[in-house]
């Protein structure tokens, strides 16, 4: 079964590039204002899942070569190395701390450790994610 | 951060560190980069040793769960330093001997990184002071002793000794754990410290005897003791390098440790007294009994340690008499138990070690350990008979070796226990005195069986398949290091005692200033020598006749063994199990919904109903708006549809109007994180759906009987009604203070304006930790379960 999907595949490239950004912004901003590593995580994983149903499965890996179960791997090990930081210090188990830098060009940034934890809650979800639904999908 | 937390922290970051560099050293055997840790350790215990004799200890903390107490609290004192200068130094020399005995084709990464797991966890074990780190660290010492047991897992006596010692241990373990709890409940504190402090104070208290027996059923476990003890000669599957660590030097001496640990705040009592010492009686005597029979060197060694551990519990249990009597005269007359039991700790430890090593070395040189192969090696094998003498006759507790002074007084403390004024010992003492000498000439039997029957004797007639010589010199450093602390300890012992064994037993007997004896080989013409000499009488005479009497063994039913009843708790347990499993997993999905929704009706329902918590108050209710009621009626219309879909693009379709409907109640509510997130979650799921819906089979009715279809809506109303009722009564319930107020400074707190994502990133980011790990494990295994099935249906390619 072989429909023509151009317009499919046109759109897509447009709003897999526009989820993107939105997925990076929601992880961002996800300190003050809605959005965060799982939303984040959940958005970036949605922009894949619409790759894969524009593209076939094989020219996906080939232009992303990223072992999704790996990622996810990853992802859990940071956030749990994450938390074993603090202990360093003679703090309990995850604990977060955050404070103000003067960056060359984004001004005053607030950084806080809660992004590396949140950065590895990000990597498990889009990894399992796209994991299960790429599995399926080979499946046939 | 701290040294002594690094000492506990260096073996696991070694272990850790294993995979990743064995692959760049080809030639180097693993086994030199390993030693450095337990030689480094060793020697920062050794410094560590002036500071604890002047009667100072070490003590460090970190942070883990403040707010229940629970703390990674170190603290070393001479309790802990003896056990750890035990573990790095034994583990030291096993290290150095595993380097010549392992071969080539044994996978090496693994058996250090095991061994190393092993030496942190035991290291957590004698420094921990909070029970629940203890606990930790004691499953610990038991998962990596499984994998060390099961090293040879090829070998199906490997897997089932290995499987044998973790249920024990385990099965132990989880008592001490409730025994643990129930201290907490008594004094509402974790630390060991402050339990000692407060000692005597919880005596009369519901739970201390309970508390008492369950701790002591997690050392008696662990240590072997009857009825316990048939873990440990199964055990000897491991590789022989293991086994002189774990069972005769470290896994084992856990057990005692926490009895040692535990005395001043059991001890005293005449329950503690007379369960300690009469199982360790037991224990050292059904240990020699056993080891007599046996015929593999191996095997006769393990119940050997059986029976020294025994030894060495019941010590334990005489000497905390001294409690009852506190400081004073007889206070330290009876105390001498328990410095003996330390004295015998560290001498078992040398001794056992070394003839573990000298067995191997048999093995490894002659290919077998049956005596009934073995004799007159002594031509072929000089220096290894010369250790294995000076092992076994200071097992055998024979002057000129260590293991005699610690026997010594092991005598005159049974002697003084017979004749204890308290816990009815007028009584029954005498059994304690009887007990130790027949076993003592037992051991003395079992001693020279292993010396004579292997070195001396004809040489057996089968030629051996190769040339028997003795082994490389590296294999030899060990039992001798070890040989040469059994005499020199015979020579010079109050270096020992003065420097290690006085604190420790200030840390067993806190109360007791003055129990610490000098130990001095000629102890005059007494009772206890008399028994010695009769112990060499007997024992000869004994060990000469000994295939006359080995009968009696015959007379013992076979089936009537404590290991018999393991096995056939065993197999009963796993048919049971199985049974029942199978009554409920029937593989069919409605029954599984079944069962989940009838449990949470049953149990959530009933204790709403039960507890009196149903309760209506829609005094507080928010307003209820036009588009609230419009979309609580679609929704319920389309949820109401789903069972009355006629295709399954329908009902896909109404499932996914239930979830975007939800999605515009978060953002009437002003709950835009959660719409966001079902949104993405209700779009990816439909899409993964999407991509199944091709493959699935044709959609069609269930005709089910009316019966079920009565039973299924019955079940579905009572569930919604459930959840229902819980929502209403959670509204309208007010015993708690509300924990929100707490978030509402998350700003300054965590520094974030978000509070959903604070709650998560930082206030219980516990939760969203194991909820990733959860995500995670859950996506692995979608995957195996799509890709194992993918290869059960084509298995001609993946052969070919």
């Amino acid at each position: 079964m072989k429909i023509n999907d151009v317009i499919l595949k046109t759109v897509g490239k447009v709003g897999v590039l526009i989820i993107f950004t939105f997925g990076i912004y929601l992880f961002i901003s996800g300190h003050h204002t809605p959005g965060g590593g799982f939303i984040g995580g959940l958005v970036l994983a949605s922009a894949f899942v619409l790759l894969f149903l524009t593209h076939d499965s094989e020219t996906v890996s080939e232009a992303i070569p990223i072992d999704f179960k790996k990622l996810s791997a990853i992802g859990v090990l940071l956030a749990t190395i994450s938390g074993l930081g603090p202990v360093f210090f003679g703090q309990p188990f995850l604990s977060q701390t955050f404070g103000y830098f003067e960056l060359p060009i984004f001004g005053k940034t607030e950084l806080a450790t809660v992004m590396i934890f949140e950065a590895g809650i990000a990597l498990t979800v889009i990894g399992v994610v796209v994991n299960i639904i790429f599995s399926i999908s080979e499946d046939e | 951060m701290h040294a002594l937390i690094l000492a506990i922290l260096i073996p696991f970051l070694a272990a850790a560190i294993i995979p990743f560099i064995h692959n760049r050293l080809k030639k180097l055997n693993l086994g030199w980069l390993v030693i450095v840790i337990p030689l480094l350790l060793f020697a920062f215990f050794v410094y560590q040793i002036p500071v604890i004799s002047s009667g100072e200890t070490v003590s460090a903390m970190l942070n883990w769960i403040p707010s229940y107490g629970i703390n990674f609290i170190v603290y070393l004192d001479g309790l802990s330093l003896i056990l750890a200068l035990l573990i790095t130094g034994m583990g030291s020399l096993v290290v150095l001997y595993s380097i010549y005995y392992l071969s080539s084709t044994d996978s090496l990464p693994h058996f250090y990184a095991y061994l190393l797991l092993f030496m942190g966890a035991m290291l957590g074990v004698v420094l921990s002071d909070n029970l629940l780190v203890l606990y930790v660290f004691w499953e610990l010492t038991s998962i990596s002793s499984f994998l060390l047991i099961a090293f040879w897992y090829h070998r199906k006596n490997s897997r089932y000794g290995a499987q044998k010692s973790l249920l024990i241990t385990v099965f132990g373990g989880f008592g001490m754990l409730a025994g643990f709890l129930m201290l907490y409940a008594i004094s509402g504190t974790f630390s060991i410290r402050e339990l000692v402090a407060s000692a005597g104070q919880y005596t009369d208290h519901a739970l201390f005897y309970p508390a008492l027996f369950l701790v002591l059923l997690g050392a008696f476990t662990k240590s072997a003791q009857f009825p316990f003890h048939i873990w440990l000669p199964d055990a000897m599957e491991a590789p022989t390098p293991v086994s002189a660590y774990l069972h005769s030097a470290t896994m084992v001496k856990a057990g005692i440790y926490l009895v040692a640990r535990f005395t001043p705040v059991f001890g005293g009592t005449s329950a503690w007294f007379w369960t300690v010492t009469l199982v360790g009686l037991i224990t050292l005597f059904w240990g020699a009994f056993c080891a007599i029979r046996q015929t593999d060197l191996k095997a006769l060694l393990a119940y050997s340690t059986v029976s020294q551990l025994g030894l060495i519990m019941s010590l334990f249990g005489l000497g905390s008499a001294a409690l009852y009597f506190g400081d004073g005269e007889q206070g330290a007359f009876y105390g001498l138990a328990t410095f003996a039991a330390l004295f015998h700790l560290v001498n078992h430890s040398t001794f056992k070690g070394a003839l573990f090593m000298v067995i191997g070395i048999v093995d490894h040189q002659v290919g077998t350990r049956d005596i009934r192969r073995l004799g007159g090696l002594i031509a072929v094998l000089p220096i290894t008979f010369t250790f294995a003498v000076i092992g076994s006759f200071s097992m055998a507790g024979l002057p000129l070796f260590n293991g005699f002074l610690s026997k010594e007084m092991f005598f005159t403390a049974s002697l003084r226990a017979a004749n204890l004024p308290v816990f009815s010992a007028d009584t029954w003492g005498w059994i304690i005195p009887v007990i130790a000498w027949t076993a003592s000439v037992l051991t003395f039997v079992y001693c020279m069986i292993l010396v004579f029957r292997t070195f001396l004797g004809p040489k057996q007639s089968k030629k051996p398949e190769k040339n028997i010589v003795e082994p490389p010199l590296g294999m030899l450093i060990s039992p001798a290091i070890l040989s040469l602390l059994i005499v020199g300890l015979f020579f010079v012992p109050n270096l020992l005692g003065d420097h290690l064994l006085k604190p420790a037993l200030g840390a067993v007997l806190p109360n007791i200033t003055d129990a610490a004896p000098h130990i001095s080989a000629w102890h005059g013409f007494n009772t206890e020598l008399l028994m010695t000499i009769g112990i060499i009488v007997f024992g000869s005479l004994l060990f000469a006749t000994v295939r006359y009497w080995r009968k009696i063994y015959n007379y013992l039913p076979d089936g009537w063994t404590f290991n018999n009843l393991y096995n056939q708790i065993l197999a009963k347990s796993e048919k049971n199990s199985g049974t029942i499993t199978s009554a409920y997993m029937t593989g069919h999905l409605p029954h599984y919904f079944t069962y989940i929704f009838g449990f949470f009706i049953l149990v959530t329902g009933g204790t709403l109903l039960l507890s009196g918590a149903l309760s209506f108050d829609s005094s507080e209710d928010a307003p209820v708006t036009t588009y609230d009621f419009m979309l609580a009626i679609a929704m319920m219309v389309a949820a109401i549809a789903i069972p009355f879909a006629k295709s399954r693009l329908t009902a896909t379709l109404l499932n996914g109007m239930l979830g975007y409907s939800i999605a515009i109640f978060f953002v009437l509510f002003r709950a835009p994180d959660l719409a966001l997130t079902q949104l993405v979650i209700e779009t990816v799921t439909t899409v993964l759906f999407l991509l199944c819906f091709y493959y699935l089979p044709d959609w069609k009715k269930e005709a089910s009987p009316r019966g079920v279809k009565i039973r299924n809506a019955v079940i579905a109303i009572a569930s919604g009604l459930t959840v229902t009722l819980i929502g209403l009564s959670v509204n309208s319930f007010d015993s708690f203070d509300s924990i929100s107020s707490f978030y509402e400074d998350s700003y300054e707190l965590a520094g974030g304006n978000n509070i959903v994502n604070s709650i998560l990133g930082d206030f219980r980011a516990f939760d969203t930790m194991l909820e990733s790990l959860v995500l995670f494990i859950a996506g692995l295994g979608v995957f195996t379960l799509i890709r194992l099935k993918a290869k059960k249906e084509e298995p001609n390619d993946e052969d070919q």
